[in-house]
């Protein structure tokens, strides 16, 4: 996989490029993420880290849409690793954002389960049905590919790596 | 997940006191909902205006409670925060339901 350029966000003032193992394997040049958490897959740790999150984000002075939009992609991303990836639900999550030019590229990391097609999940909106067929799930892979571009997805040594760009509203 | 009842000339209002309607507390949500429904024949409105948040899990639970409470009764919705009725917007559920765009007045708390 070739190394992604990116661009610093000179927000904060001189950025640095440093080594990023990020404790799955991954080796390449970084610009300091405005963004960087560990954190065991769950709704309670999701809540926490989202919290984090949205204040880092407001710290580095991104717009309110741009926050929302995140916090909600990486809600969805969050939850589909706890319910899926993770045969109990448990299990080591690694989140990652940094900052380009033109928006924002996250990288989402788990060791569970590959997916089972080896592909990104691109389902139809589900139906708009009459109120006893109305659908109460299926709407997660819809949302983030509402408001994210550029998703990609590998499995690499074991773990499942999700990258994608929020761009700027 | 604290929710409140009143009543107004639409219907019984379920205020959700609480920010998130999530992956944590879908479940709840749908549950406190039930409960409260359990009597009531008028249509329901489920005030969001304290709701900054909502995922897919939350969008969910609300529909499910839609479920429920049909045929009988409606259930509408009021107060979508910015957020949470782009929400709505890109799953196009907001063709679904009745949106207000504020809770209605209540005439009183509901017993």
């Amino acid at each position: 996989m070739p190394n992604r350029v990116i661009s610093f966000f000179q927000a904060t003032g001189a950025a640095r490029a440093s080594p990023d193992t990020g404790g799955f394997g991954a080796e390449r040049l970084a610009a300091k993420p405005l963004f960087s958490r560990h954190l065991n897959a769950g709704v309670y740790e999701t809540r926490a880290a989202l919290r984090d999150l949205v204040q880092a984000l407001g710290s580095a002075g991104l717009d309110a849409e741009m926050i929302d939009n995140t916090e909600l992609i990486l809600a969805e991303v969050l939850n589909n690793i706890a319910e899926h990836a993770y045969v109990d639900g448990e299990g080591p999550v690694a989140v990652q954002v940094m900052c380009q030019r033109d928006g924002l590229v996250c990288e989402v990391s788990d060791r569970g389960r590959a997916l089972t097609s080896g592909v990104l999940p691109d389902p139809a909106l589900p139906k708009i049905a009459p109120p006893d067929h109305l659908p109460e799930g299926g709407f997660g892979w819809h949302i983030i590919r509402s408001l994210a571009c550029d998703l990609s997805y590998r499995r690499d040594g074991g773990a499942n790596r999700l990258v994608f760009r929020i761009p700027c509203a | 997940m604290d929710i409140r009842l009143s009543r107004s000339a639409q219907g019984l209002i379920i205020t959700v006191d609480d920010a998130r309607i999530d992956a944590a507390v879908a479940i709840e949500f749908k549950e406190a909902v039930r409960s409260a429904t359990e009597e009531s024949g008028t249509p329901v409105i489920l005030d969001l205006s304290k709701v900054t948040f909502l995922d897919s899990s939350g969008l969910g639970a609300i529909v499910a409670v839609m479920k429920l409470l049909a045929p009988d009764r409606r259930l509408e919705l009021a107060g979508l925060t910015p957020s949470v009725a782009k929400v709505f917007r890109l799953t196009r559920m907001d063709t679904v339901f009745t949106i207000h765009p504020q809770p209605p007045g209540t005439l009183q708390e509901a017993g």
